[in-house]
């Protein structure tokens, strides 16, 4: 008896589950990964000559790219196309992203300035979607994509029932209907994984703290309200999660308005070298 | 309030403050009403052109040492004039006065209506 080698499995598991992309006008190059809810591919599409991401999907998880095909915004990959497999499974090809996942993108070591102003470009397509009704559930490092010129990607809207640990509000893990605030709960803690590295300043972590807290009615409502609050801090302004004391807030005075203290500060200098002086 | 009123303003009111230090000084208290107004009148001017250049100029740097540069002009102008013994106060004057030019020209970029606000009303 002749038995077939490992890799001869693998192979043919592969070629099996590649999609017959008979009937449509794409050729598959390679496959691009895999998830819970369907397996990307790059393929070309032949009528316009250039290389996009098909996404294969079973029928009932196809809500994803009706969702995402009504939100349009820069920061959400845009669908160009969709049709049914002959072996029925849904396809729906969009944008093929060049960059990297966020987590990739994280291990870069940038500073903190960087990785806070890419957290809140996170934060737009996701208010935007709050907007529009549309709640993402499953934002984590790994559905961001940082593209060649520091643009964000989300991916993977929309998609009933998932949720990944350490990413998912409590209200999910009890199976309740999530809203905008869970995803605040997933961008807080995308926020910590930014910052994990890091010693977080107090308002910092007062911002996270919120995001992330258990009681949904305790975080920020929206993305929008999240990302304001971290502008906040990068403009070295008073944020609405932390209640500074006045030390903090004088240093926080002196740090924002350094050359305008130098200046008084200066003057007053001379002043007094001048009152002495005069009396010598 | 666009740049050049905020500049009148603050110069107006530093210039007021740093003619009054002048109380300090016995020697000058004589004349303190002349050295408050025309001490005014240098940070009124300073404010003016400060406030000009930053609505064409947006650089909080670049601001604060135009400021400082068109107070220390000013200041020259006024050092320049002998006191009634025939001395004169040059650096007593010109450096407080050119670190105000400084403060006014920080204050004129960080604050007020700049020019192209007013365009795009």
């Amino acid at each position: 008896m002749r038995f077939l080698s490992d890799d001869a499995v693998a192979h043919l598991r592969v070629i099996t589950e590649q999609p017959d992309l008979s009937g449509t006008r794409y050729d598959l190059v390679r496959e691009l990964g895999r998830g819970g809810m369907g397996i990307v591919y790059e393929v070309r599409d032949r009528e316009l000559e250039r290389n996009v991401a098909m996404k294969v999907v079973e029928q009932e998880w196809g809500a994803e790219a009706r969702i995402i095909a009504a939100l349009e915004h820069p920061g959400i990959v845009p669908i160009h196309d969709a049709g049914i497999l002959p072996d029925g499974r849904l396809y729906y090809t969009m944008k093929l992203v060049r960059g990297m996942r966020l987590d990739d993108w994280a291990r870069q070591g940038h500073s903190r300035t960087e990785r806070l102003r890419l957290f809140t470009r996170i934060c737009e397509p996701a208010a935007f979607a709050h907007a529009n009704g549309v709640v993402h559930r499953d934002l984590k490092p790994e559905n961001v994509m940082v593209g060649e010129f520091g643009a964000v990607l989300v991916m993977d809207w929309g998609v009933a029932g998932v949720g990944t640990p350490g990413y998912m509000a409590p209200e999910q893990t009890r199976r309740e209907n999530p809203d905008a605030r869970s995803d605040v709960f997933a961008l807080g803690a995308l926020l910590a994984f930014l910052l994990r590295d890091d010693s977080i300043p107090r308002p910092l972590a007062a911002i996270i703290a919120r995001a992330m807290s258990t009681e949904p009615a305790m975080r920020y409502a929206n993305a929008d309200a999240l990302a304001d609050d971290v502008l906040r801090h990068l403009d070295q302004e008073p944020v609405s999660a932390y209640h500074e004391t006045l030390l903090e807030r004088a240093g926080r005075f002196l740090t924002r308005h350094r050359a305008l203290v130098t200046l008084i500060a200066a003057y007053i200098v001379m002043r007094v070298i001048v009152f002495f002086w005069m009396r010598l | 309030m666009n740049k050049i009123l905020v500049g009148v303003i603050v110069g107006a009111v530093l210039g007021l403050i740093d003619g009054a230090t002048a109380w300090f000084t016995p020697e000058v208290r004589s004349q303190m009403l002349g050295i408050i107004i025309g001490s005014t009148m240098k940070g009124v001017i300073a404010g003016i052109a400060a406030g000009w250049y930053a609505r064409r100029v947006q650089s909080v740097p670049k601001g604060i040492a135009f400021g400082f540069i068109v107070g220390l002009v000013l200041a020259f102008a006024v050092a320049a004039m002998p006191n009634p013994d025939g001395t004169h106060y040059w650096w007593q004057i010109m450096v407080p006065g050119s670190i105000l030019g400084g403060v006014i020209g920080w204050a004129t970029q960080r604050y007020g209506r700049p020019a192209s606000a007013r365009a795009a009303n």
